[in-house]
């Protein structure tokens, strides 16, 4: 559910999480399909530590969950999260998009507008 | 097509829109800068706008009252930031109270409008629109959330039409 988002405090976590590249990176990754963290450390330069922070980060966000499997952790993606923040952005798409359609009808009915 | 392309950047909580239309800039600023063109766009068919106010200089204002289909009437304000006629044109868009007063409690959004002379003598218009902070989004994806539940659903989508400047 997209319920996760609805507080701001959240929310910032999810934008700041956001926010770098790499973190982008990997969602778009772990969406895909379930990676273990080396998996993810060995596609980035930086060390393991390093994406293993990242990974923390994303997590606290909500942006993507881990779990333990033997002794590796594996990292997915939590898609509902990232769905709100797009689905918001769509909902704009449409509204500015229904507004063109109806410039581009003012602007091809020749009963309007001003005279040269 | 008129959209020409669409650019979603969540980090910036930002929409960008550009169009294309077969008419000069002078034209197409118009439906800007006359509030009687501008009513007949702004607002979906079913929640047609009506312009009461119209001051597109910096610092002035914009309001408008959209009726719904049981007569439902949903109010809108913008701030004017920033005009270049006919080039481009910056307003802060939001709701307002049933007197017509900004209401400070919802979210507002930041438009930023240009306007461009196309090679062969039309146009493009990029729109802009940015919510301004993470709390302003945040805020819409509740409403949006809210609507999905909602039995009154063409009022929410009205307030989001209104609102999306």
């Amino acid at each position: 559910m997209v319920v996760d988002i609805a507080d701001v405090e959240h929310a910032d976590r999810v934008f700041h999480a956001l926010a770098d590249a790499t973190r982008r990176n990997i969602v778009a990754v772990v969406l895909q399909g379930e990676h273990s963290v080396s998996d993810l450390a060995r596609r980035y330069p930086m060390s393991f530590a390093a994406v293993q922070k990242h990974v923390a980060v994303l997590e606290r966000a909500g942006l993507v969950t881990k779990k333990r499997r033997g002794r590796e952790q594996r990292v997915s993606g939590n898609i509902d999260v990232l769905r709100a923040v797009h689905r918001l952005l769509d909902r704009l798409e449409t509204v500015w998009r229904q507004r063109i359609d109806r410039i581009g009808e003012i602007l091809a009915d020749p009963t309007t507008g001003e005279a040269p | 097509m008129t959209v020409i392309a669409i650019e979603k950047n969540p980090e910036t909580r930002t929409m960008t829109i550009t169009a294309r239309f077969d008419a000069p800039v002078d034209r197409v600023w118009q439906v800007w800068s006359d509030p009687r063109q501008l009513e007949r766009w702004w607002g979906p068919p079913t929640y047609p706008a009506t312009v009461l106010h119209h001051d597109l200089i910096p610092g002035g204002s914009v309001t408008y009252l959209m009726t719904g289909p049981e007569g439902d009437k949903h109010r809108g304000w913008w701030r004017v930031l920033a005009v270049d006629a006919p080039h481009s044109l910056e307003f802060e868009d939001g709701f307002a109270d049933d007197t017509g007063r900004p209401n400070p409690d919802l979210p507002t959004m930041i438009a930023h409008v240009t306007l461009r002379k196309e090679p062969d003598g039309g146009t493009s218009m990029e729109i802009r629109s940015t919510f301004p902070t993470v709390e302003a989004m945040q805020q819409m994806i509740t409403m949006g959330m809210q609507e999905g539940m909602s039995a009154a659903l063409g009022q929410i989508d009205a307030l989001l039409a209104a609102q999306d400047g």
